[in-house]
């Protein structure tokens, strides 16, 4: 019973005031971002990060949390009404979710998706518990060593897994490491690439970086786009599914539950691979695959019940190793690290409070969003029909304004609109954000343990290998590093041009 | 709020052909999974071509060697013993090797998106922002703000002028009411 007392501590956190209205206004900012059009997750957490200053690390997350898996819930609502992801999350849900509201089964699509994403969900943070303490027992007795090589190979595995180019996303994430270097140095105390600035001497704050290549990058690139504007039914009618669809997507449900969770573990993976990879196993099981693309329940069921329980566990390497699986992982981590919090394997025990209270904050968010889902989802319906073109400018002020408050001073705005521009040029030109901020989150840790080993080596870099989860790491590592090459080469010996055409397709889907 | 649906209407005379062509798209259609996502293919901005890779590649070779100058200016020393400069030197390396691969073997990727006249839009957004960052300091952010949410709304967005007014003024009076009302942050403020 010893180890379920912290468990239940962490209720007691979570049924705090503050931390409640946190984690309501957290999942409600989710569910909101997921309906609307434009920002995704990642860079409503990223604009938001100034909010967290004011207040306690635990309510920080809570309500960051609550943003990200919220999103997992409403991305569902224009994927099935609209035909337009509102994540990318929730792409797979269109080709199902959109048919079965042609046949006037809007509401029991989105019934089933809610219903799918709670137990998924649920789920996924029993697993947590679980699985989080052991795996930080088990990663006490990391030293330097095995540090470097997981952040090594965490920083490698989210680039080349990221879609588009794999050379462009490694640049951004090594460009990653290197801003991570400005300012000065730990061991030395001299600086490094501040041409004399004072207000590089300290470094680059990670807050205006996020802000500007995720919030103000993402803003300024959907100036851009076409909005898609499409009308928005004014009603969904008949929300709660029947007992015969439930007993169809029972399964998909049990299954969805399953891949996600082990899928949002690994490093690069995470909600939007999880429901692809669901989506693909239903129409593999399905007696009449056919069906799929139709209409079919279990197309709509798996996909939104993986996505969500992907987006609970991928908390694991964040809460319990200190390496964040994907770039809104990252964003945590840089909001833990602002609050003097580091994530590690010690969190659990020095930290139970923080640990448990938003891990079991996430079952308050999960009974919010179903709540969300099916009596009120009529309410956010209607929010579709606000439009990108007054969102934006709201957005923008927000970014500047919040960014203004972090030190009271203008030189994080103007940072802020600076690394906006980046991260437009970034998006423009192929280049993956996500791996840029999730290297210079690790950027520091990663030289540290880097430059401790080598002390603790006397310089030798062959002493990794000489520690078994080290050079088990570094292992995988080179073998991700090179098996793509090889993997192309072959391809290219088969003469396959077109490949390169379907994989596009592939990774679209 | 609820004002006409104008947005088609409004945008059709700044936007590019898809948009329109989309909302007829919309009326109810059988499209399997593999017709959506080439459709979705198709409706993506034209790819950038070779000249972009080029120009990217060369940035980040620029920026790669850059660092690696001034990383071996403040000293490498060895593993054992390292100075300020070696894991920078480290990286630099890795970023002018990706950067040569890229220049070489990235050519035919046709991943990045051309600049079209749609790119007027972020422009002209960056120079508001740029204007407001200049002028906040000066005169406050209440009307740099107002002029932002009317460009954005009207010009960049298509929106009608009723609607961009009364939104614009409600959203710059409830930022005031948050920021320096509700908050007491020292945004700089004009009244």
């Amino acid at each position: 019973m010893d180890f379920l007392n912290p468990v239940i501590n962490g209720f007691s956190v979570v049924l705090e005031p503050t931390n409640l209205l946190y984690c309501l206004v957290g999942v409600v900012i989710g569910m909101l971002i997921g309906v609307l059009p434009g920002l995704g997750p990642a860079a409503t957490i990223a604009i938001l990060l100034p909010l967290t200053y004011g207040v306690e690390p635990v309510t920080a997350i809570i309500m960051l949390a609550g943003i990200f898996y919220g999103a997992q819930y409403g991305g569902t609502i224009t994927s099935v009404l609209l035909r337009l992801p509102g994540e990318a999350s929730s792409v797979v849900t269109v080709f199902d979710g959109y048919q079965m509201a042609r046949q006037g089964r809007a509401g029991t699509a989105l019934g089933l998706a809610a219903i799918g994403s709670f137990v998924g969900g649920t789920a996924a943070i029993i697993g947590l518990t679980f699985l989080a303490p052991l795996v930080a027992s088990f990663a006490l007795d990391f030293g330097p060593p095995e540090y470097s090589a997981l952040a090594l190979l965490g920083i490698l595995l989210v680039a080349t897994i990221s879609s588009g180019a794999k050379a462009k996303a490694l640049i951004a994430a090594a460009i990653g490491l290197l801003l991570a270097t400005v300012g000065r140095d730990m061991f030395t105390g001299e600086s490094r690439f501040t041409f004399g600035s004072l207000q590089l001497a300290d470094g680059i704050d990670f807050v205006p970086i996020a802000m500007g290549i995720f919030g103000l990058g993402e803003i300024l690139y959907n100036l851009e786009e076409r909005h898609r504007a499409a009308k928005a039914p004014s009603k969904v009618s008949n929300v709660w599914p029947s007992k015969g669809d439930l007993k169809q997507a029972s399964g998909a449900v049990g299954r969805g539950s399953v891949l996600g969770f082990f899928l949002g573990i690994l490093p690069g993976g995470g909600a939007t691979i999880a429901s692809m990879a669901s989506y693909a196993m239903e129409k593999k099981r399905a007696k009449q695959p056919e069906r799929f693309g139709k209409g079919a329940p279990e197309g709509v069921a798996g996909p939104e019940t993986a996505n969500n329980a992907a987006a609970t566990s991928s908390f694991i390497p964040l809460l319990t190793l200190g390496i964040p699986a994907n770039a809104t992982m990252a964003l945590m981590f840089g909001a833990l690290l602002i609050q003097g919090v580091t994530p590690g394997p010690q969190l659990v025990e020095q930290n139970p409070e923080l640990f448990w209270g938003v891990v079991n904050s996430m079952y308050i968010g999960n009974i919010l969003l179903l709540i969300m889902s099916l009596p009120l989802v009529g309410i956010f319906v209607r929010i579709l029909r606000v439009r990108a073109a007054i969102l934006a400018p709201i957005t923008a002020l927000i970014t500047l304004l919040g960014a203004y408050t972090i030190n009271n001073s203008m030189f994080d705005v103007t940072l802020v609109v600076v690394f906006g521009v980046v991260g437009y040029l970034m998006k423009k030109f192929g280049f993956e954000p996500g791996p840029l901020v999730l290297a210079f989150v690790l950027g520091e840790l990663l030289e540290n343990s880097l430059r401790r080993s080598l002390l603790v080596f006397g310089g030798d870099p062959t002493g990794f290998l000489t520690r078994p989860i080290s050079a088990t790491l570094l292992l995988v590592f080179v073998l991700v590093a090179v098996l793509p090459g090889i993997r192309s080469l072959m391809a290219k010996r088969k003469g396959a041009a077109p490949a390169g055409t379907t994989n596009k397709i592939e990774e679209k889907v | 709020m609820e004002t006409t649906p104008a947005v088609s209407a409004g945008r059709d005379g700044s936007s590019a052909v898809p948009s329109g062509g989309y909302a007829r798209n919309d009326l109810p259609e059988a499209l399997t999974p593999e017709q959506l996502a080439a459709q979705w293919e198709a409706e993506k901005p034209p790819a950038a071509g070779a000249l972009a890779n080029v120009g990217s590649s060369l940035v980040v070779l620029g920026v790669g060697v850059g660092a690696l100058i001034l990383s071996v200016a403040m000293g490498l020393g060895t593993p054992g013993a390292p100075q300020p400069g070696l894991w920078p030197f480290m990286i630099s390396c890795v970023v002018v090797a990706l950067g040569l691969f890229q220049l070489i073997l990235g050519r035919r990727n046709r991943d990045g998106e051309k600049f079209t006249r749609m790119s007027f839009a972020p422009l002209t957004g960056l120079a508001t922002l740029a204007a407001m960052v200049a002028l906040m300091p000066m005169i406050g952010f209440e009307i740099p703000a107002l002029v932002l949410c009317i460009i954005w709304m009207r010009f960049l967005g298509g929106e009608t002028w009723r609607s961009t007014l009364v939104v614009s003024a409600l959203v710059v009076a409830s930022f005031y009411g948050i920021f320096v009302l509700a908050l007491g942050t020292s945004i700089p403020h004009l009244f």
